[in-house]
């Protein structure tokens, strides 16, 4: 049994972020019109430290929104007890404006594609753009990453966990369990 | 507290606390979706949900029908006048009837205590209680504590005044049950022969003195003269009540500065409240509507998110 495999620390997180924010602000020509959203739990303090970046880079922050994709979900109806919704905080308008959407772990696609409906029903965006902290693969949706911070090959059998100061109040890493080995650290 | 157990919604004695406290929690996310562009979440797509009402409501049943359309369930009404009771129907068969079309969720109102219990014990589908008889109007209570937490932001250690008809009323039952459960120190005040003997059982205090009542409560909750349910004479008459029993803004001068005013609606002005405080900035009269359909979507999407068993 192997142990859990740490394969981003906090100086690689930031550093992958820091790329991200550069990437993003060299494919849209600069922050003009563009806002950031992240999805929650994990995707806001993410989309939280780009803007930050990019505020560094530019000078000036872009509007910041938290969603929450519970109500959008294609599973309520097969699991038993209904998770908990909490708050979406979108205080702009998505008309025309370039979005880049944040999630920590691109697995599924699954919570992209919610992730997708829900911001629809807010406006209609000049476009959504992808950025995810790992892409761990296993897609089963066709649903890809225009900026990603870490490709890492899984198994199934495999767990990614993001692990972020600001959820859960431990020192920034990522990394890799299998499903049925006991987690070390909590 | 992160799993919903419960099956219906009948009154506020089958809640615990942490219960309470999650479908308030909820109810804080779902307010937003009504303040949307497009008001509409996918949550609920492919439900049905029936609203029963054998008494008159307004509020009630468009605060419902709003949060289920809301939460993309289908919704349908029936009342009591238009329906085959008429023709001497009893409600449980009326009920089975409605079943049999594979409906998930039914809404009721009824003038009898009781009858959401005999429904829920007989019917498969989840049965929440939009009032029954005197007994209790949880939904009610619940986006009252709501717009309390909202405003005060906490319900542990608050003084509530309830003022007015106690003996008819199901929302003060539903709120004493509840504010208890919550922390908050319950006095329900009114004229004597509209307090129901053994009140203090429920959890709560009994104050005759409007005055003090006044001075004491962080909340006021008003209850509605219910009119309708005057005809043996418990009051001598509606004026001689609104003057004793009656808020207006002289007797709200020595409340306390930030006391929330309610009132389940609908007001009569000039009785129970008048003009200027039910339009004054102590009211929340408002935003107990507002929440209301919050909550009840909060409500909704706990009986009827998940698998059903």
């Amino acid at each position: 049994m192997t142990e859990p495999h740490k394969v981003l620390d906090k100086e690689h997180i930031r550093r992958a972020l820091l790329r991200i924010a550069h990437e993003i602000l060299e494919k849209n020509k600069g922050h003009e019109n563009l806002c950031i959203v992240g999805i929650r739990s994990r995707g806001v303090p993410l989309a939280e430290r780009i803007n930050q970046h990019i505020k560094q880079i530019e000078g000036e922050e872009i509007p910041l929104g938290i969603l929450d994709i519970t109500l959008y979900r294609d599973d309520l109806t097969l699991i038993a007890h209904q998770p908990v919704v909490h708050e979406t905080l979108i205080n702009f308008d998505l008309t025309d404006k370039k979005i880049i959407l944040v999630d920590d772990v691109l697995f599924t696609g699954r919570t992209v594609r919610a992730a997708l409906d829900a911001l629809v029903d807010f406006g209609r965006p000049a476009s959504i753009q992808l950025a995810s902290l790992i892409d761990r693969g296993h897609r089963e949706l066709p649903i890809r990453a225009d900026y990603v911070g870490k490709n890492i090959p899984t198994s199934l059998d495999q767990n990614v966990k993001v692990i972020l100061k600001e959820v859960d109040d431990k020192a920034d890493q990522v990394i890799v369990v299998n499903r049925n080995q006991k987690e070390n650290n909590e | 507290m992160s799993e919903w157990t419960k099956h219906d919604l009948l009154d506020l004695q089958g809640l615990s606390a942490a219960e309470i406290e999650m479908v308030l929690e909820t109810a804080k996310s779902f307010r937003e979706v009504s303040t949307r562009d497009v008001k509409k979440v996918p949550v609920l797509r492919g439900k049905t949900i029936v609203m029963l009402f054998f008494e008159p409501s307004t509020r009630t049943r468009v605060s419902f029908e709003l949060a289920a359309k809301r939460l993309s369930a289908d919704t349908l009404n029936i009342s009591a006048n238009s329906s085959s009771l008429s023709k001497g129907e009893t409600v449980l068969d009326m009920a089975q009837n409605i079943e049999a079309m594979n409906v998930d969720l039914i809404i009721t109102r009824h003038s009898s205590a009781g009858v959401p219990k005999v429904l829920s014990e007989n019917l498969q589908a989840s049965i929440v209680n939009a009032g029954d008889g005197c007994r209790a109007h949880p939904t009610q209570a619940l986006l009252d504590m709501f717009t309390i937490q909202e405003k005060l932001g906490r319900i542990k250690g608050l003084k509530v005044g309830i003022i007015g008809d106690i003996l008819h009323s199901r929302v003060a039952r539903s709120n004493i049950i509840g504010l208890n459960k919550m922390g908050a120190e319950v006095t329900v005040c009114g004229p004597s022969t509209l307090m129901p003997i053994g009140i203090e059982a429920m959890g709560t205090k009994v104050n005759y003195d409007l005055e003090e009542v006044i001075q004491t409560s962080d909340v006021l909750m008003l209850l509605r003269l219910q009119k309708e349910r005057q005809k043996d004479k418990f009051i001598p008459s509606i004026r001689e009540y609104a003057k004793i029993f009656g808020i207006n803004a002289e007797k709200l001068k020595h409340a306390k500065k930030d006391v929330l005013i309610m009132h389940p609606g609908p007001v009569n002005r000039g009785v129970e409240l008048s003009a200027d405080v039910a339009d004054g900035k102590y009211s929340v009269i408002l935003n107990q509507v507002t929440n209301g359909v919050a909550v009840r979507m909060a409500i909704l999407y706990l009986l009827l998110g998940g698998k059903q068993q």
